[in-house]
Parts: C-alpha cells; structure tokens; sequence
C-alpha cells in the first residue's frame, strides 16, 4: 500500500513569479524511505510543507496514509510527524517542558505526556540534559530533541527535512543512527537532503529533484550507475600514457578517458577497492610508477551533471551563506 | 470548543513557564512602568496645584492605560520570534484548533498583565495615588484596563504573524503606540495642544480609557472634554467600542493569517 501519493503537485509563490513545484509527482510504499535529494530551491521544503498540510497546493492533490492533505488536514495531522530544517523546539523551555507541552498538544493526559517525554528522553541519549534549557544543547542534541517531539504520538508518516544540514560529522552520525532505529521499527519516512551519502545511508530509494520536478528516482546504486558508478583515477608521467592506457582497459573492460592536460586517466569499475587492487598489481607488473592514484565515487554533483547538465555546487553554496547569516542572527 | 479552550491553556501555560526559565523578562515588564510611576510623578508632580488630591491621581490611570497599550508590541514580537524559529510550523503540525496558538498567545500576554499592574498599583500607592471610589469600582477599572490590554493584544498578534522579523515588529508597534499613548490626555491637558492635535487626542481610544479609569477611580478628566465631542462625554462607553470593534477586526485576521502563515516563503 501507498503512504504518500503525490500527484501533478504546482506550487508558485510571490504572484506566480517563482515556481517551487511544477508538477511533481510521488509515492512511497509503506514502511519504506524515500529520499529526496536536491539542491536548495529545488523544491524539496515545499513538497514537505504541502505533505505536511502546512501549504496549500495551486493544483494537484496528494494524499498521506490514504488521507487527502488539502481536504482533511487535521485528520492528515493525526498521523504525521515533522522534524523540519531549524529545529522548531521553545529554546527558552527545558528539553523536558518541551516534550511535555508538545504531549499535551497531541491530547494526552498529564500522566501520559509525562512518561512519554521520560521514555522519548532515555531513546534518544537526552536523560542528562532533561532539565536543561534547550539554548545550552549541542546542534546535534538540539535536533534529536527536534526529532523526538515528533514522535510523540509514534507516527504512521515521519517527515525529516534536511535533518543534518549544519550539523558536525560527529553530530551527523548519532542522528543516522536514531533515524536507522525508528527506519527499523517500521514506520514510513520521506527524507529530504543535500547530501548523496546520506541518502545512500538512510533511504530505500531516492527521487532526484530539480526546478520542481522529479528527474530520476530509484535506489541508491542505480542513480549511481547512471552517472556511471565509480571511477579509478590514475595520474602517470607522460611517457607512460599511453601503456597505462592499456593496462586500465584491460582489467577494466572499459574504454578510459585521458585528460592529456592534467596526464590523468579514467575508468569505470564495477568492484570497487577490487579493481584498484588489480590495477595496482598490472601496473607494477608492467613497471609503470602512477604519480596519484585513487578511487572517485560519484558525489552530488556527478548526479546532478548528468542528470541536468548543470551543478548543484551554486545552490548549496548559496545555501550555506544563507544558513551562516540566519545562524549570526540567532 | 472544549478542546480549542484546553489546546489555548496549553500555549499559555507555556508562556508562563518561560517566565519562571527567564525570570529577567517579568523583571523588565514591571520595572519600566514602575520607573515611568517614580519619574512622571517627580518631574511633572508640580503641574497640578490645581488638581483636587495633586496631579499624581490624574497621572496614575494615564501610566495604567500606557502600560497595558504597551501589550500590541509585546504580542507581536513574542509571535514574531515564533514565526521565526519555526515553531509556528510545528504548532501548525499539530492536531490543534487552529486558533489555540494565538488565543493561547494573548491570554499569557493577560496574565502577564495582572501582575504588571498589581506591581504597578502598589508603587502608585507608595507615591500617594489614592482612589476614592470604592472597592468594586476600583476593580472594575482593573478590569476594565485588563480588556483594553487583551483587545490591543489581537492587533499585535495579526502584527507578529505578518512581519518577517521580531525586532522590526517590536520597533514598529513601539513607534506606532508610543506616540498614541503621548497624543491623549493621559499625561498632560488636551487644551494647550494644537487644534487639530485636540481633535485627534479625544478620539483617541487611549484618551477615552484614561477618562473612563479616572471616573472609575473617583476623579473628574480635567485633562480633556473640550470640544464636547462624544467620546469626551462618554469615555466608558466608546471605549467598549473600541475594544469591541479592535477584536470584531482582528480575532478573525488573526486567526486567518495563522492559517495560512505557511502559504509565504
């Protein structure tokens, strides 16, 4: 069964002038999790806000957990939750009154508010700070607070939007890993992010987003080998092009690129650190000495050219100066 | 209904949590209007020779009103920082009454305001403002002051909910109701201002509040009733209007615009 059905989704703002979605479609099966990578503008808070019931559609219609969002909000609210981008948490109140207050807002009697806020506390390594106020947490415990008062009523459909962005590796990794548990216990996730990695790590599959608009979607690995997977990249003196050209073709069974320029050389491999091995070994057997060698997964931005003939590189930089300014201001 | 009522409590409850987490802002809120009681008192007490009990009876109702008009500024900046941090997007993720949040909102703001002007009245007290009214009526002038503050408070929610950003609207509403609460005859006679100035200082919802709380505490206006214009004639009475059409307007914008607060980028 479908959890979340969208269809034909159009969203402009300021008069028709920006158009944030233009006739997005999507689905996710239920107890799955959809990733939706894109670059900032791309339309990716405006899906979540309109699956959300935050925002109204100019047209299409979606529905979640089989509820129509425009038609029956509140019935849509009853079973969602949403962590979104800046964590949304009464930073002045302790992480305990939070959870407390957002328990007692699901209708929850004081009672039960209260040992759900207990319980959510221990799950998510927030016992010790419980009493403190939310503007003394970490960006990382900030967003599992986030996190945890979404779910309080244990949701059908949990929505995470950008639920790392401007956090620490360290910060990056406690998060996966809570969102790795609740993927477990089954509930349906639509995830949104900046980052392949992450959607690598965390989602079943994942819908590539641009100027509105699904441009690919599948798993992880066949986006992957539609930009053409992995690549050894292997730099040699320019004497040795053209025999090193030789050896990657061989153990490759690929035609390589030659930069001549840069005296670097390319291919695709299909088994990873096994094939940079073997290409290791031949050229050793062959004397031949690679001045740089290495192994490029394809990032973002490999994605993004192929699938748009343009880089996600401005987006997210223009993104990160935006967060910096609304950080200095906080 | 019963749960919108319940959701509301929740949102206030909230705010006064705040309070005890930050103690420094009840702290400000009743500092300021005890500081403007101690200066108005000192500084312009000689201007009423002629006042029966000295121009600290006159003064007092002025401060009152001023203090409670102050509420819009507070409303809007603390729903603007809401807005702001996100928060608003979660409360509207919620299965909550649509108008709980800002219903919520203005009711702490309420109560924030009974304590401001217990604070308040106890420091008249001290520099001798001395009601002659009686118990009841000395309430209903609280009461009275109390709706005057929750009514304003609707137009600052619409005006939090509006803006992009919490100091401008704080700023804003600042400069909008501080020349207001100046314009009347809560501080200073009506007649020696300009006509055109007079005209405007006795429809001025804070000059018909200022005359209705001093009757309320036993005190002719001396400060108005010039032109014998209506609201100068029945202060209570206009400003029952006031309250009344200020809330007719904007409880339902207020809860529109919280509706749709997420439809703009």
């Amino acid at each position: 069964m479908k959890s979340i059905v969208a269809e034909g989704l159009v969203k402009t703002y300021r008069n028709g002038q920006v158009k944030a979605l233009d006739g997005l479609n999507l689905d996710v099966e239920e107890g799955t999790v959809l990733g939706i990578l894109g670059p900032n503008g791309a339309g990716k808070t405006t899906t979540v806000r309109i699956l959300a019931t935050l925002l109204q559609p100019d047209s299409g219609h979606a529905t979640v957990g089989g509820i129509d969002v425009v038609k029956n909000p509140k019935a849509v609210r009853e079973i969602i939750g949403l962590s979104g981008q800046y964590a949304a948490v009464d930073e002045t109140l302790t992480g305990w009154d939070n959870l407390v207050m957002f328990g007692r807002l699901y209708h929850l009697s004081s009672k039960a508010a209260e040992s759900r806020a207990t319980e959510l506390l221990e799950q998510f390594s927030l016992t010790e700070s419980a009493k403190r106020p939310i503007k003394t947490y970490s960006g990382g415990m900030r967003r599992r607070l986030d996190l945890a008062a979404s779910l309080i009523i244990r949701p059908k459909v949990l929505f995470l939007d950008e639920p790392t962005t401007g956090l620490d590796p360290r910060g990056r990794m406690e998060m996966w890993n809570v969102i790795e548990k609740l993927v477990k216990e089954g509930v349906t996730l639509l995830l949104t992010t900046q980052y392949l990695d992450e959607a690598d790590q965390l989602a079943d599959e994942i819908a590539v987003i641009d100027h509105g608009k699904v441009i690919a979607r599948g798993t992880s690995d066949e986006l992957k080998s539609e930009v053409g997977g992995e690549r050894v990249e292997i730099v040699v003196a320019e004497a040795d092009l053209i025999r090193t050209r030789e050896v990657i073709d061989r153990v490759t069974g690929a035609k390589s690129n030659l930069d001549e320029g840069l005296r670097k050389l390319s291919a695709p491999v299909s088994n990873g650190g096994q094939s940079l091995i073997e290409v290791v070994r031949e050229l050793d057997a062959a004397n031949i000495h690679p001045l740089d060698i290495a192994m490029k997964r394809p990032s973002l931005d490999d994605v993004f050219m192929s699938l748009t003939g343009h880089a996600a590189e401005e987006a997210i930089a223009e993104e990160t100066a935006i967060k910096k300014k609304r950080g200095a201001k906080k | 209904m019963m749960r919108a009522v319940s959701d509301a409590l929740v949102i206030t409850k909230r705010q006064l949590l705040q309070l005890t987490r930050v103690p420094e802002v009840l702290i400000f809120n009743t500092i300021q209007p005890v500081m403007f009681v101690l200066l108005f008192r000192y500084v312009f007490g000689g201007l009423g020779a002629d006042i029966p009990g000295g121009y600290v009876q006159l003064l007092m109702p002025g401060i009152f009103v001023q203090t409670v008009t102050f509420t819009l500024a507070a409303t809007a900046q603390g729903l603007a920082q809401d807005m702001e941090k996100g928060l608003i997007d979660r409360f509207r993720s919620l299965p909550i009454a649509r108008s709980a949040v800002v219903m919520g909102r203005t009711l702490g703001d309420g109560l924030l305001n009974i304590v401001v002007l217990i604070v308040m009245g106890i420091a008249g007290y001290v520099v001798g403002w001395r009601p002659t009214s009686g118990a009841f009526k000395i309430f209903l002038g609280f009461l009275l002051l109390l709706f005057f503050g929750y009514a304003l408070s609707w137009a600052g929610v619409f005006a939090g909910l509006i803006s992009k950003d919490a100091r401008v609207v704080a700023n804003v509403s600042f400069l909008f109701t501080f020349p207001l609460t100046f314009l009347s005859n809560a501080f200073a006679s009506t007649t020696s201002m300009p006509h055109a100035l007079q005209y405007f200082a006795e429809w001025n919802p804070v000059s018909t509040m200022v005359a209705a709380v001093r009757q309320l505490y036993g005190f002719k206006n001396t400060f108005g009733a010039t032109a014998n214009s209506f609201p100068s004639q029945h202060p209570l009475t206009m400003s029952l209007v006031y309250m009344v059409v200020l809330m007719f307007i904007f409880i339902p914008l207020s809860v529109r615009r919280y509706n749709s607060a997420g439809n703009r980028k």
